[in-house]
């Protein structure tokens, strides 16, 4: 928890800023083109990675339990879609190409995250969502990207976008 | 909440400004550097960098303002709260309680 803004070095976030940057660009998202507040965006996930094991989101506060955040490890599951409707990300990291093109302009956009009892309800009940019938297989789905599969088991990292097991979810 | 949280910065007097911030949120930063543009008192606190009975303290003291818990998060004299960085409000606000 000892971990702060102060510690992370211009070097640790080049490096990290460089390893996104193209990763980013090979899956088809933007990187805010406004490199200040990117580079300040990447020292608050160096941070959270460095106090929890996991880069969450650095504009929400993390809890510290991983089961609690793993909808706000960066890239959050809100990020595509508020991609859609708002040309960026909750904390402006990834932009869309309007943004980046400079037709529209980065602001602050509303939190779309549910509350913290909405998440548990949410939980409770997809755990448990029925195979469809006529399927051989159940279909899961990525939090993160959307990307659908039919196996007994989620993949151990998306094949697409490369999150992890747990951020996928039951579709079908 | 235990006042040896908040950090003050010093200023013109527009009234009791409480900042509720992370420290590694580039919005916050954005509301402390502007609140320091307009050159106002404010007191401040890094919610990320409280321990975990302190955190929940300050998280209720802020859901009574803001029930989603986002930040920035700016209450102005226990009256009045502006969420997100809104430097248009902020102003205007700033300007109404001078």
């Amino acid at each position: 928890m000892s971990a702060s803004i102060e510690e992370v070095s211009g070097e640790d976030i080049q490096k990290y800023y460089d390893r996104l940057k193209d990763d980013v660009e090979r899956h088809g998202y933007h990187l805010n083109p406004d490199e200040d507040m990117t580079r300040d965006l990447i020292r608050g996930l160096i941070v959270n990675q460095r106090r929890n094991s996991y880069p969450s989101c650095p504009c929400r506060l993390a809890s510290g339990d991983i089961e609690e955040d793993l909808d706000i490890i960066c890239p959050c599951d809100y990020r595509d879609t508020d991609l859609g409707e708002y040309g960026m990300c909750y904390c402006a990291l990834y932009v869309s190409g309007d943004v980046l093109s400079g037709e529209k302009a980065v602001s602050p956009i509303p939190e779309r995250r549910p509350s913290p009892e909405e998440r548990a309800k949410a939980r409770a009940e997809t755990g448990g969502a029925p195979v469809h019938a006529g399927l051989s297989k159940p279909v899961w789905r990525c939090r993160v990207c959307g990307y659908l599969c039919g196996r007994d088991e989620p993949p151990e990292k998306c094949p697409i976008c490369g999150a992890q097991k747990e951020r996928f979810e039951r579709f079908m | 909440m235990a006042d040896h949280n908040l950090k003050h910065i010093d200023g013109a007097d527009r009234g009791r400004i409480l900042l509720y911030a992370l420290s590694t949120c580039m919005w916050c930063r954005k509301t402390k550097q502007l609140l320091g543009d307009l050159g106002v008192a404010y007191d401040m606190i890094d919610v990320d960098l409280l321990e975990k009975q302190e955190r929940e303290e300050v998280t209720e003291d802020i859901k009574k303002w803001n029930p989603e818990c986002t930040f920035p998060t700016v209450v102005i004299n226990n009256e009045k709260c502006i969420i997100g960085y809104n430097p248009d409000e902020l102003q205007a606000e700033l300007q109404v309680t001078r």
